[in-house]
């Protein structure tokens, strides 16, 4: 006996066709934004002239971290300006940081949802489990059919991939702060807005700051793969070079992510560790 | 009228906790309620009128539903079933934007665990009720301060909580429970955290405290002789309901059950009982009698002593058998053989501060009224008594 096959295949791709009939307005829209975003972030990383920009990265990992990360975030980006891959590498800080500021925006409330609402993390957190696990290439796809070829699929597919530990962290954050500090807070007459904003995001926040580091180092991560979809940047040039068989070129252009990615990572963790320190 | 009134308030978990409430009326107990609705009782049909200025203490072990009870006076937990009237106005039926009032105005809480904002400095802690009610800034500066200086944290304002020890933390709790000047104050298990010293420190400063503001403060407490202590009332709970409501002396002298009498067995009852409760009736005579009336009324009563005092019981001393003797003798009237000096108690004065005075004085001690009347004495057989428990009721002992 034959079972029927269910044509899974053919309805995700009517689903995909009709979307991009129907709403491809709106997926213009998006696009447009997007775009203007990356171009606005690239066009400032590209305004100083790359030793001013490596000054400018030192004294940042000088106030996040004191000397060690100020002389590994200089001397990484001299290294990147003289192999020659400063412009790619621009274009990629404009993408990962578009993408993770995407994240932050989109993921952050949505993690509040999940705390505050069961139902909602019910829904959420089985969708961010096929996110993380679908693999990149089959929804790089559909987003080219939407928003054609470029960095706006790239910027979406790392989103994408991204969110989810923004979402999840947050989630967990708001979770963790102690049921006793909640009553208090209810006890005393807060609003449900009052009791976010005073008692239960400033708790969160060193955990909701981790999720965005996780978020920021997983869209990095994603830039070679956006780069198969036409999204300018050093992920082009691994690519590139990969598919050459240029190895020595490869392995440049990845040591330009290396860089990128551990001085974003030590940036972003410890400038929040200074906020908090502030505050205490 | 009371300022929380407490009627028949249930809380049941579990399936069709509110279609099921009504199995309590009908007379389920606990055990049958879970075991054939699979529903837990976490308060049983409580019933409690609370006035305002008392110090109401609600006792009972960890399980025994106090906790819950307590969280249903401002509705942090939701009653399945019952009324909760807060100066006559249903808790239960009030919006979100009412009880938001009720919580911001009227019933402030201090918490276990103290609940402190850990991000806030103490300053900051104590202005949270008021900067929610959005009070211009220097206002509720000046409160919080006030608040402060009242629990004696002055100049700590600026310390964040984790910088206090568990006491001061505690006081900064109470500071922000006072900084709303609300009218009830829920205390669930204030001081159970804190080392015992510390605590009587704080059971001390609280009494006094309660003295200035006469607020109405319900306490949760499992401590038996932190209720004897702070209560002017106290409510034993056991399962979920309600064992016996009374004055600690009613709660001690006339346990309800068994349950409240295995609870108070332990305690020291010369913490609980005063001068009121052990004094006798004294034998009395006035001053216009002769010695020799006032022998043969010794004589007769079998006492070796009398009281003299005026038309209004006012006391005015005592004469002795020897004295009547040797007055008789002499042909002396009473005031000449009269002892002013007799030592003296007032009735509330604890009976763990009386067998010094009892056991070394010579004569027997009176009690006395704050009106200089005359209302008992103090014999030492019957201090004894009281401690073995031989408490007739609180009332005076007739004594022939």
């Amino acid at each position: 006996m034959s079972m029927p096959k269910i044509p899974l295949a053919q309805w995700i791709q009517t689903l995909v066709d009709w979307l991009s009939l129907h709403w491809a307005g709106f997926f213009k829209g998006v696009s447009n934004i997007i775009s203007y975003v990356v171009d606005i972030f690239t066009y400032f990383f590209m305004l100083p002239h790359p030793f001013l920009f490596v000054i400018i990265i030192g004294i940042l990992g000088y106030i996040a971290n004191r000397w060690s990360l100020a002389i590994f975030s200089a001397l990484g980006f001299l290294l990147i300006y003289n192999l020659g891959y400063w412009t790619e590498t621009m274009n990629t800080l404009g993408l990962v940081i578009t993408s993770a500021l995407i994240s932050i925006l989109i993921g952050v409330p949505l993690g509040i949802m999940c705390g505050s609402s069961k139902l909602a993390a019910q829904i959420i957190t089985p969708l961010l489990d096929f996110m993380q696990t679908m693999p990149a290439f089959v929804y790089l796809l559909p987003a080219v059919t939407f928003f054609s070829l470029g960095v706006v699929p790239g910027v979406v597919a790392s989103v994408i991939f991204a969110i989810p530990p923004t979402i999840r962290l947050t989630h967990l954050g708001i979770r963790q702060v102690s049921e006793e500090l909640v009553e208090a807070a209810d006890a005393f007459g807060s609003t449900g807005g009052q009791k976010l904003f005073k008692v239960q995001l400033p708790l969160a926040l060193p955990t909701i700051m981790a999720g965005i580091n996780q978020t920021i180092m997983l869209s990095l991560s994603m830039v070679v793969i956006a780069s198969m979809i036409g999204a300018q940047g050093i992920g082009a040039v691994v690519y590139r070079a990969v598919g050459q068989l240029k190895i020595g070129e490869g392995f440049e252009a990845g040591l330009a992510v290396v860089v990128l990615a551990i001085v974003l990572d030590r940036l972003s963790q410890s400038l929040f560790k200074g906020g908090r320190k502030q505050r205490a | 009228m009371s300022i929380l009134e407490i009627k028949n308030v249930s809380k049941l978990f579990g399936p069709n906790a509110e279609q099921n409430a009504k199995l309590l009326d009908q007379g389920w107990t606990k055990e049958k309620m879970a075991k054939e609705k699979q529903i837990t009782v976490g308060v049983n049909r409580v019933n409690m009128e609370i006035e305002e200025g008392e110090i109401f203490v609600i006792m009972g072990l960890s399980g025994s539903g106090k906790s819950t009870l307590v969280r249903m006076f401002n509705r942090l937990i939701e009653p399945t079933s019952g009324e909760i009237l807060v100066n006559g106005k249903d808790l239960r039926k009030m919006n979100k934007e009412q009880l938001r009032n009720v919580r911001r105005k009227t019933i402030s809480m201090v918490f276990q665990k103290f609940a402190l904002f850990p991000h806030r400095s103490v300053l900051e802690n104590v202005e949270y009720g008021l900067e929610i009610q959005k009070v211009a800034k220097a206002e509720r500066r000046t409160k919080a301060e006030t608040s402060l200086e009242l629990v004696g944290l002055k100049g700590w304002e600026t310390k964040m909580p984790d910088e206090l020890s568990g006491g001061m933390q505690q006081r900064v709790g109470l500071a922000r429970a006072l900084a709303n000047d609300p009218e009830v104050l829920l205390m669930d298990e204030a001081f159970s955290a804190l080392d015992p010293l510390i605590r009587r420190d704080m059971q001390d400063e609280l009494l006094e405290l309660q003295d200035k503001m006469k607020k109405t403060i319900i306490f949760i407490t499992h401590d038996l002789d932190e209720a004897l202590r702070i209560g002017d009332r106290i409510a034993l709970m056991k399962d979920g309901a309600v064992v016996q409501i009374g004055t600690p002396e009613e709660i001690m002298i006339q346990p309800a059950n068994s349950y409240v009498a295995r609870f108070v067995e332990d305690v020291d009852l010369s913490k609980v009982l005063t001068a009121a409760h052990v004094m006798r009736r004294p034998e009395t005579i006035t001053l216009d009698r002769g010695p020799r009336v006032a022998l043969e009324l010794m004589r007769e009563r079998g006492v070796s002593n009398l009281f003299v005092i005026d038309r209004s019981k006012k006391l005015l001393g005592i004469i002795t058998a020897e004295d009547a003797v040797t007055a008789m003798k002499t042909q002396q009237k009473l005031e000449d053989i009269l002892i002013r000096d007799v030592p003296q108690v007032e009735p509330e004065r604890m009976l763990n501060e009386l067998f010094e005075l009892v056991s070394t004085a010579k004569l027997p001690v009176a009690v006395v009224d704050e009106r200089d009347r005359l209302t008992g004495v103090l014999i030492r057989g019957a201090l004894l008594g009281a401690l073995a428990g031989e408490v007739d009721n609180g009332e005076v002992n007739e004594y022939a």
